[in-house]
């Protein structure tokens, strides 16, 4: 898409306040509607629009294969680590109260770190099934759309 | 919304088809707006009108423009179509009215958790102190269902493949092994946007 000279401005200002947005969803989720899951689609969209207009390979330098599927496999980890970590205080899994030494306090911070890992893996999971649909050869010319 | 589901029944276009499931997305992210379900409207409008569009989309360019015209008109789908319709409306004539504060969830589980955000948690946003903390199990669940989801998709469609994925195999198990993947590809692209979908609900 070189020669759409107004689609590429429009994406360079748009990308910034959809990741913002993204982070904004994210570390707010417990005040207003939103959380990881949310969060973590709406900054996959982010670079998927990086990629749709830009092209598949720019994005892939920005985002590498591998450190695309070790986050995939970060969030969740962050996510259980969580659980064990309370565990290991002497609560039961996912209980965050042991996180802090006052109740809310480890709750918010429990939940807090569990929605970064539900964000971290949404958003991996889905520019990997991005990059691994758009990047198989199309079998179909671009006059027949 | 039901124009555009028999638009999308009716239409043999499949790129119309596809923008037609985005418009349907954002109006059900419409109404349940309406519905005072913000949390699930964002969802359905981020994941159903935004990212399954466009994965749609990158499918249509690996398959074929046009939806072929089935030779006969296939009457015992639409049978089965009208019966299983017909017993999920006549489940809901049992249910309670919308917002009844009679309903058996809001006298049971609602209040201890309406209490519980505030005094345990002390999180303004109920939806989110019930999925992440009362909830964290089944969350983490849903987490291990997306990491899956992609692992999945990962291991049937990335071009290089997990490095050694192959190793160890004689050339004819591996010549079958590529045909399960081209048949695969297309079970994944149908189950992958309703999984998610569902698992957001």
């Amino acid at each position: 898409m070189k020669h759409h000279l107004v689609l590429r401005v429009i994406t360079k200002t748009l990308i910034p306040p959809i990741l913002l947005f993204a982070l904004y969803v994210q570390f707010h989720g417990d005040f207003g509607p939103g959380g990881g899951f949310q969060a973590g689609v709406i900054f996959a969209a982010g670079f998927i629009l990086y990629a749709l207009v830009f092209g598949l390979e720019t994005a892939r330098q920005v985002v590498p294969a591998g450190t695309l599927r070790a986050l995939v496999a970060a969030g969740l980890l962050l996510y259980a680590l969580v659980g064990v970590a309370s565990m290991l205080l002497g609560y039961n899994y996912l209980d965050y109260d042991a996180l802090r030494a006052d109740d809310t306090a480890g709750q918010h911070l429990g939940i807090i770190v569990i929605e970064l890992g539900v964000g971290i893996t949404v958003a991996a999971v889905m520019i990997a099934i991005f990059f691994s649909f758009a990047g198989r050869p199309p079998r179909i010319k671009d006059e027949d759309w | 919304m039901a124009a555009v589901a028999i638009c999308i029944v009716r239409l043999r276009h499949l790129f119309a088809v596809v923008m037609l499931t985005g418009v349907f997305s954002l109006l059900s992210a419409a109404l349940l707006v309406q519905l005072d379900a913000v949390d699930v409207a964002f969802t359905e409008a981020a994941v159903g009108a935004g990212i399954s569009t466009v994965l749609m989309l990158g499918t249509l360019t690996l398959t074929v423009r046009r939806e072929r015209v089935p030779d006969s008109m296939p009457i015992a789908p639409l049978a089965i179509v009208f019966i299983t319709g017909g017993a999920l409306v006549y489940g809901t004539f049992d249910m309670p009215g919308f917002g009844d504060p009679n309903a058996a969830p809001h006298q049971h589980i609602a209040p201890d958790y309406i209490k519980g955000s505030e005094v345990d948690i002390d999180v303004p946003n109920i939806v989110t102190s019930i999925l992440a903390s009362y909830r964290g199990f089944d969350t983490l669940g849903e987490v291990g269902v997306v990491f899956t989801a992609g692992v999945g998709v990962l291991l049937l469609l990335s071009s290089g493949g997990i490095a050694g994925r192959r190793h160890g195999r004689d050339p004819d198990e591996d010549g079958k092994d590529q045909s399960q993947v081209g048949e695969g590809e297309a079970e994944e692209e149908q189950s992958g946007p309703g999984q998610t979908g569902k698992d957001k609900g």
